[in-house]
């Protein structure tokens, strides 16, 4: 043995025992990691790991339905063809687009946006290459699926408004969700997700929006799913049933298709909107489709304003129609009985200031009683009783009659009109009232300002016996079924009240006089069945055996000036259009045992008999609409007041698209 | 056999004395190790023996011939050429300083024509050689002599240095700790090694300064701080902390483990194989694997006190050595321990490059096992 090795072996060996202790040492630093982190700390990894793992994704439930009293659809969701491209499935992508291009249209602009969004998106995430294909594209893609590797067609829903323009201003719209919209319902954040904007579909957007279901998904760590693990549907939107009638929207938006007008059928003991239309109006579906900016402008600038429902949002001086208000406020305050007469030459006086009656180029009415002074409209007759009254009074009457204040119908914007007082004007003007300003209140001028709806509800008011009726547009529960009652008796059973959210709230009476109801009511028969009444020439057909009454109204938006008066006023086709007078006719029929109402304004019309023509053709269609009204003529006399007890089967309405 | 070589016995055996001397209980440790990265391997494929599970074990079985086959080389062939072996590692070295290959952001790879070599992987064992044989001729008393600490500070530090800058800061770490190792076996006296920690201390912001590259800043930063960038450098480290806890104490079970089968799990078949390990067999399966790597490692270095010559002795610890630090830096890497630096999981990782090294060192351990009765004087004669 070399001299010294012995000594080497055993240093060699001590030293070697102290690296085995060091590695020794490090080894259990090694356990004692693995220990803390596999035991101590399991669970809190554990949990990481599956939160890695499974992501929630969201499904949306379909939107409920908008429906209308018969089932109709004003808004459904309608399948969207689209066709989407997944890159990695592809064998080029570009030749894949090509020969798509072959079978639908691809536009260079969409081309390019799909080439970008592959670029920036994984190769696995579906990229929308077209939509709202047709079903003849889109079967055809199908069959070619074969030689269009990496393209899948895909079914997605979308909202659709068959009727479109003729229910826009009630229906309203969806449209993409804005950062102001969100609430925290994480299905607002799914893209491509519509939210109601305007209308039914806004007020009541949360039940028709439904609850989202959930699926929850194993994906790696790109984001890919690899599979479903639970699955939780969602719950479907509630359907919205309207009162509107479908049949009756579209005729009279035929009847307006040229006007800036707004005209709301109203059922007079239910308070059910049958009809309200707005003219002109626009296509719902353009909102949600997404509307280029032009065309936004367009509609935003259109002089005869589109998007405003005027139904609810127009505000007009009520003009003649508001006599009934006045002459009934002088009856119930016992100021003048209906037998009280004046004598109109033309024109009173106050002071210096000469008020002049429509008639005042042909000499005046003459003598007239209550129910002249509403049938021919003489303005002398109402600048005396409101004289009488004050205008205090007549307010007060007014508000009674939904004058003044908003009725809360289930849409946006409604306005709440205007209905002067002595205080009103000073707290907003610092004027005192002025004995004159009382005299055209009573002609209903002045400052007076009411909404279409809100005629509307008068009129209903005085023809159902004084009742406070208030309108409603939304039904909720079951649409009605043919013969006129609650369709199928809870065959639908969807609504969770269960029952027809309004029907318990009976209108209650205003205690407002029968008797004096009645003048007011025979006058306006008068006004369009009398030989000498404002509305004469707009009887309605014979034919239909039944009458109509209603009440003219013609509102200036200008003061007359004397030059004007002494030419004999110009001819309506010479006045330019935005000067011309606003022309209003509040109706109901049938006269006896009334059950509609209706309101007619059209903006600078002219006169009022133009409302009461257009209003005579909505009343025929009203009423031969009515499958109780047919039935009561076809029993030759008049049927119950409430609706529900009516039996006829006749009616011919209703029975295409219901829904069951 | 002029002089009849030195004294004691002298041991010259046959062919056949050698392979019955060869130590088989080494062998079949290490493929038990190298089986169960067949096995990792295999399931980071998803139940696929391609692409990475086949490949290794043709790797294997090459690495276990040519691990035999050195094994039966006499050690005092190695002893007469470490130096030859040194030099040549060491000019490859600095051939990728000049002409190497640049992959994965690194130049580290020299093209031979016929395959590519990572020429730091041979100097790790080159190293060992060079450091066993200068300490074999330095008789005990010279040790305390500082001139004898400049030669294999040279031999450590220019290699060292190469690496450095390839840059590869794992290679680095694991030669200096290497040889760190060696010269403590060798008999260095203690307070020189506290006077080299102090200056390394010394140094460190320096090198932080002039020497660290960007990303390997950037991974001392998100050691000490993962969560600094959850979603960039410390991403993996998080990862691979999650799927080793949610492994829990028996795991998820073979294939199931959804952090590496869903790839959360970054480079589950390389350096992050462990992990994946973890997951799937838990605390029971990870104790498994350190007891058969303890068990090498023990075994090693039991061949090492056996053997008679000094260089027998180094140059088997100094490999060891080598196999415990790459288990320990993976494991604690994968582990957060430390800082991620891309040390594999020997005999486990996939990877040609490591296993072949690796499986070289182990068959210089079984020469000196076979050999462990050659008695090598400090001089040895070059004429035989």
């Amino acid at each position: 043995m070399e001299r010294g090795d012995g000594n080497r072996h055993k240093a060699f060996t001590r030293r070697l025992a102290l690296l085995g202790g060091g590695q020794l040492a490090l080894a259990s630093l090694l356990m004692g990691r693995m220990y803390y982190l596999q035991v101590l700390e399991s669970d809190q990894y554990q949990m990481l790991a599956e939160e890695n793992r499974i992501s929630m994704r969201l499904l949306p439930p379909p939107r409920g339905l908008v429906l209308d009293r018969f089932g109709r659809e004003l808004a459904s969701n309608r399948q969207n063809y689209r066709v989407v491209l997944i890159a990695e499935q592809t064998n080029g992508v570009t030749k894949t687009l090509d020969r798509l291009a072959r079978v639908i249209p691809i536009r260079p602009h969409q081309r390019r946006r799909v080439l970008r969004e592959i670029k920036r998106k994984r190769p696995f995430v579906p990229i929308k290459v077209a939509e709202n294909l047709t079903w003849e594209q889109f079967a055809r893609i199908n069959v070619l699926l074969p030689d269009l590797p990496g393209v899948q067609p895909d079914v997605g829903e979308g909202r659709h408004y068959p009727v479109g323009a003729e229910t826009a201003h009630v229906v309203g719209y969806v449209s993409s969700v804005s950062e102001a919209d969100l609430t925290g319902d994480p299905l607002l954040e799914l893209p491509g997700f519509r939210i109601g904007k305007n209308g039914i579909e806004k007020v009541f957007d949360e039940s028709l929006r439904g609850k989202a279901g959930n699926s929850r998904v194993e994906v790696n760590a790109y984001g890919r799913e690899i599979r479903e693990l639970a699955r939780q549907d969602g719950q479907p939107g509630d359907d919205v049933v309207l009162t509107i009638d479908a049949g009756l929207q579209k005729k009279i938006t035929r009847l307006l298709a040229n006007e800036s007008a707004a005209a709301v059928v109203m059922d007079i003991h239910q308070g059910d909107i049958l009809a309200m239309v707005s003219a002109p109006s626009y296509d719902p579906n353009a909102f949600n489709l997404g509307m280029s900016n032009k065309a936004w402008q367009a509609l935003v600038q259109h002089p005869r304003k589109p998007l405003i429902n005027k139904a609810i949002a127009g505000q007009y001086p009520p003009g003649s129609t508001f006599k009934m208000v006045v002459a009934l406020a002088a009856l119930e305050a016992g100021v003048v009985g209906p037998g009280h007469k004046v004598f109109c030459n033309g024109v009173t006086k106050l002071g210096n200031t000469k008020f002049h009656c429509w008639r005042h180029r042909y000499g005046g009415h003459g003598w007239v009683d209550m129910k002249q002074s509403i049938a021919q409209s003489c303005d002398i007759y109402f600048y005396d009783i409101a004289r009488r009254l004050g205008v205090d009074r007549i307010g007060a009457m007014a508000r009674r009659f939904g004058l003044g204040e908003a009725l809360n119908i289930e849409l946006l914007g409604e306005r709440n009109g205007l209905v002067p007082s002595k205080d009103w004007k000073l707290a907003v003007t610092g004027v005192p009232w002025q004995l004159g300003e009382t005299l055209i209140t009573g002609i209903g001028q002045a400052y007076l300002l009411s909404t279409p709806l809100q005629l509307a509800v008068m009129a209903s008011r005085l023809a159902n016996g004084g009742m406070a009726v208030r309108p409603r547009l939304s039904r909720t529960r079951a649409p009605l079924s043919d013969d006129g009652g609650t369709g199928a008796a809870g065959k639908t059973g969807q609504g969770s009240d269960g029952e027809d959210h309004l029907a318990g709230q009976q209108a209650l009476p205003m205690g407002v006089s029968a008797a004096n109801l009645k003048v007011i009511t025979d006058a306006m028969s008068e006004a369009v069945n009398g030989k000498r009444g404002t509305a004469r020439k707009y009887k309605l057909d014979p034919k239909l055996e039944q009458l109509m009454a209603g009440k003219t109204g013609t509102a200036q938006v200008r003061r007359i000036s004397k030059v004007e008066r002494k030419a004999g006023g110009k001819l309506a086709k010479e006045t330019p259009w935005k000067e011309r007078d606003h022309a209003l006719f509040t109706a109901f029929a049938p006269v006896g045992a009334p059950r509609f109402a209706t309101a007619v304004v059209v903006e600078h019309g002219g006169s009022g008999t133009y409302a009461a023509k257009l209003t005579k053709d909505i009343m025929t269609e009203v009423l031969r609409g009515d499958p109780l009204a047919r039935a009561a003529v076809g029993q030759n006399g008049l049927g119950g007041i409430d609706g529900r007890n009516g039996a006829g089967g006749t009616d011919n309405r209703g029975n295409k698209e219901r829904k069951t | 056999m002029s002089l009849g070589g030195p004294m004691g016995r002298q041991v010259d055996l046959t062919l056949l004395q050698k392979l019955v001397q060869i130590n088989w209980l080494l062998i079949v440790l290490i493929s038990l190790i190298a089986g169960v990265g067949f096995a990792m391997l295999y399931s980071a494929a998803n139940g696929s023996i391609d692409p990475w599970a086949s490949r290794q074990m043709v790797r294997f079985g090459a690495g276990l011939g040519l691990m035999l086959l050195i094994g039966l080389i006499d050690i005092r062939a190695w002893l007469r050429h470490a130096y030859l072996i040194y030099a040549a590692a060491l000019l490859l070295l600095g051939a990728v300083e000049v002409m190497g290959v640049v992959g994965m952001g690194a130049r580290r790879w020299v093209d031979l024509g016929l395959f590519q070599l990572q020429p730091s992987e041979v100097m790790k064992i080159a190293m060992v050689l060079a450091l066993a044989r200068f300490y074999h001729s330095l008789p005990l008393e010279e040790m305390g002599r500082i001139r004898w600490l400049i030669v294999p500070a040279v031999l450590i530090l220019v290699p060292v240095a190469l690496v450095m800058r390839q840059p590869d800061l794992g290679t680095a770490v694991l030669l200096l700790a290497t040889a760190t190792a060696m010269l403590l076996l060798a008999g260095v006296r203690l307070w020189k090694f506290a006077v080299a920690g102090g200056a390394v201390l010394a140094a460190i912001p320096l090198a932080w300064r002039f020497m660290l590259h960007g990303y390997q800043k950037d991974r001392v930063l998100t050691y000490l701080n993962p969560e600094r960038d959850p979603l960039g450098a410390g991403y993996h480290i998080m990862q691979s902390k999650i799927a080793l806890g949610s492994g829990g104490l028996f795991g998820k079970g073979f294939m199931q483990g959804t952090q590496s089968h869903l790839a959360f799990l970054p480079e589950r078949q390389t350096d992050f194989i462990f992990t994946m390990l973890a997951e799937e067999f838990g605390l029971v399966g990870c104790l498994c694997l350190l007891g058969l790597y303890v068990l090498v490692i023990a075994y090693g270095y039991a061949i090492a006190v056996r053997s008679s010559s000094q260089f027998g002795r180094l140059l088997a610890a100094g490999v060891i050595s080598t196999f415990f630090l790459y288990v320990f830096i993976n494991m604690a890497m994968v582990m957060g321990l430390i800082p991620v630096v891309g040390v594999p999981l020997p005999l486990v990782s996939y990877g040609g490059t490591s296993m072949m090294s690796l499986l070289i060192g182990f068959g210089l351990v079984l020469s000196v096992y076979v050999h462990r009765d050659v008695v090598i004087s400090r001089r040895p004669s070059y004429g035989d």
